[in-house]
């Protein structure tokens, strides 16, 4: 199995392609768009029924955005808290700064233990400092014991979406795969036959896994508590028997206490999969005497993060639980993909997650990110913490053509390109206005629509199609329907 | 040379100096004004919950306390369990004759591939919640530590009616003795495990017991029981 093949994304050294550059090889793909419409309607769908049957729904979002704001306020105390409260548990805690340092901890653990094989449940953290591929280096086999990861990793591909990472195969692909790597015979393309075999593979590794490696939904600054919330039961097979449990997280992930997971966990599983509760769920406090692994490792990680924290408008993107319901609602991610984005965190979510942690002006892939949307608001509406993607998008489109103009000197300050990103900047920063732009847009918009999208529009608002081929601005955007359906404005 | 653990707080409090000196965390206002009890009756939770686990493509029954070991004897006969793991703790009147019971406990550990092996566990649970439909395990009375309701492929849980709480904010508040006390880890079931990786089919059963069968048992089980 090779992973030289994947490509470099925002997270890898080198340049990485803007946004509008791969979206052109996603939307010529057929296939890709047909798996992707299909599974975000069904998931939008089921979200909103689950969603639906919570009268304190409303109730649950401000409490888990006031949570994650005031963690953010002070996460300094809450760190020091978890760190105290997991060793007193039993478990030891590393804080590391970047990608570098966090992977040369894990390894240095794995081999401390003479490990040559880990399996592994999904965690983008791992993905975002690219741990598998340095374990590798360091001669050590990763099993990635997820489903789609385990596709993913076979096919050595990037996932494509926070929740169902391979989305974008379909079970004849999937069929292929198994047959090939997993030298199964027989097999049909019945997703339960599939399934069947590749318990069947991993129940062997889980079994004589000597490491297991995890990342963490959420981490409890007053008990120590981990959180690993799952649908598949491996996040249990890596957290359970192994003998040393090593656990990343971003130093984002800490709440302050076990009582919020009555907040969390409601919020979570509705947003994600849609179910009321998700299958399963472990919560670990150090170390259990005889039950489960009795050495266990927890990873702080930065790696960017703090320039998240700095910026008050930006920050509230560390707000973000995974729960990828943002990524379903967004009508250029449903017609990109997830690949689109060239990072671990794609959607409405990274597109402002991404350039911050790694630097505005850095980078011209991060860099377009924050105009890889129709700015519909949809993302804000249904995300189950509040973070108001709109309004940092707006936001970082001003700090980007802020940075380029700072550096482009006199012949950027003139190029129209950039006094239209201006213009839009100063239109973004008010959210009236924004409104009032965006109605003048859709007015403005048939003659430009052909075949159901839109190719450019007109004057100022120029920018705002960067990406072409968007779908035409809705009717009224969630933002009307909102404030209508509530009798406001 | 400043440690990470020096150089990531010193960043934190850069960032964050728009934050008043004199702010404590818990000056920051979090409103609580979501639902923290289901005021239903008894009958109607216990209700709810056993409509929600079989949601899951989960067998639920409910029984009267005098049915329970009846009924274990029933399902594990249905499932054609020979060989069914249980913790040390459980009564041991639950387990059929015919049946070999493959205790576990502290002194006398099973291996994983023992548990892997056999045909089924059986297990009490500590709460169970209305709301989602969940089973929790804490690894409490009659459960076990945690790779006794992994291994196996089949898990038959006996839920009494006074552990099935309404609401999920009443789980947490009721477990928070177990994680502070005890550090006791802790699983939330709901239903068997699943994935919708594939087209997004649900399959039902990845990791895991596939097959999860749940007893809603109705008062005390008779003397010298559970
Ligand atoms: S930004 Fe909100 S909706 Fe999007 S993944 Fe994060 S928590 Fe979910």
């Amino acid at each position: 199995m090779t992973l030289k093949a994947r490509r470099p994304d925002a997270f890898s050294p080198g340049r990485t392609p803007p946004f509008e550059e791969t979206a052109k090889e996603s939307l010529a793909d057929a296939q890709l768009r047909r798996n992707l419409g299909k599974a975000t309607q069904t998931i939008r769908r089921k979200r909103a029924a689950a969603v639906g049957e919570m009268p304190d729904w409303e109730a649950l979002r401000e409490a888990g955005r006031a949570l994650k704001t005031r963690v953010m306020r002070h996460l300094d105390e809450y760190l020091l808290r978890l760190e105290e409260s997991v060793t007193r548990a039993g478990g030891t805690v590393h804080w590391t700064r970047d990608a570098g340092e966090a992977n040369e901890i894990v390894a240095g653990i794995v081999k401390g233990h003479g490990a040559r094989e880990v399996v592994k449940v999904k965690s983008i953290a791992t993905d975002e400092i690219k741990l598998n591929e340095h374990l590798e280096r360091e001669g050590i086999k990763v099993h990635e014991t997820d489903l789609a990861e385990l596709i993913i990793q076979l096919a050595g591909e990037e996932s494509s979406h926070i929740l169902v990472p391979a989305i974008h195969k379909n079970r004849a692909e999937i069929r292929e795969l198994f047959l090939r790597k997993l030298g199964v015979e027989g097999l049909s393309d019945d997703p339960a036959d599939l399934t069947e075999a590749a318990r069947l593979y991993l129940r062997e590794r889980f079994l004589s896994a000597k490491v297991g490696i995890s990342g963490a939904n959420f981490a409890v600054a007053e008990t120590g508590t981990v959180c690993v919330v799952e649908s598949e039961g491996n996040g249990r097979m890596c957290t359970t028997l192994p003998e040393v449990l090593v656990t990343l997280m971003g130093i984002e992930k800490v709440i302050p206490s076990w009582r919020d997971f009555e907040v969390f966990m409601q919020l979570l599983p509705r947003s994600s999969t849609a179910e009321r509760m998700n299958p399963y769920t472990s919560f670990w406090t150090g170390v259990s005497e005889g039950d489960g692994p009795q050495e266990f490792h927890l990873v702080l990680l930065d790696n960017g993060r703090t320039n998240v924290l700095e910026d008050e408008r930006g920050r509230q993107a560390l707000n973000c639980i995974r729960c990828s319901a943002c990524l379903n609602v967004c009508p250029v991610y449903e017609r990109t993909g997830g690949h689109a984005y060239n990072s671990v965190y794609p959607g409405p979510i990274g597109a402002i997650l991404t350039p911050q942690l790694v630097g505005i002006g850095r980078d011209p892939g991060p860099d377009s990110l924050p105009w890889a949307s129709s700015l519909c608001g949809a993302c804000y509406e249904v995300c189950p913490v509040k973070i108001n993607i709109p309004e940092v998008l707006i936001h970082l489109r001003g700090k980007v053509t802020r940075h380029k103009q700072d550096r482009g000197g006199l012949s950027a300050k003139l190029n129209p390109e950039n006094a239209a990103m201006r213009a839009m900047a100063r239109v973004f920063s008010d959210p009236r206005l924004y409104e009032l732009a965006q109605k003048a847009a859709r007015v403005g918009q048939w003659p430009l629509a052909r075949g159901g999208s839109i190719r450019h529009l007109p004057g100022r608002l120029a920018g705002w199609t960067e990406v072409r081929d968007l779908k035409p601005v809705p009717r009224q955007t969630f933002r009307e329907w909102w404030r209508e359906s509530r009798g406001e404005g | 040379m400043a440690t990470a653990k020096e150089t990531i707080l010193r960043r934190i409090r850069r960032a964050t100096r728009d934050v008043p000196e004199g702010e404590r965390p818990e000056d920051v206002p979090v409103e609580r004004g979501y639902l923290l009890r289901d005021e239903g009756t008894r009958e109607e939770i216990v209700a709810r919950f056993a409509e929600n686990v079989a949601e899951y493509r989960a067998t639920v029954r409910r029984v009267a306390g005098d049915e329970l070991r009846s009924a274990i004897r029933e399902a594990l006969e249905r499932r054609g369990v020979r060989r069914l793991v249980v913790p040390e703790d459980l009564p041991e009147d639950w387990v059929p004759e015919g049946v070999e019971a493959l205790r576990d406990g502290p002194g006398s550990r099973l291996t994983n591939e023992e548990l892997d092996a056999s045909d089924g566990v059986l297990t009490g649970c500590s709460l169970g919640i209305a709301q989602t439909g969940t089973i929790v395990l804490d690894a409490g009375p009659g459960q076990g530590r945690r790779a006794l309701t992994l291994l196996p492929d089949y898990h038959l849980c006996v839920v009494r009616e006074e552990q099935v709480v309404g609401l999920v904010p009443e789980a947490f508040a009721r477990l928070e003795a177990t994680v502070r006390e005890k550090g006791r880890a802790i699983t939330f079931v709901s239903g068997p495990s699943a994935t919708s990786d594939i087209e997004l089919n649900r399959v039902e059963g990845v990791h895991g017991p596939r097959t999860l069968e749940v007893l809603v048992v109705r008062g005390r089980p008779p003397a010298g029981t559970g």
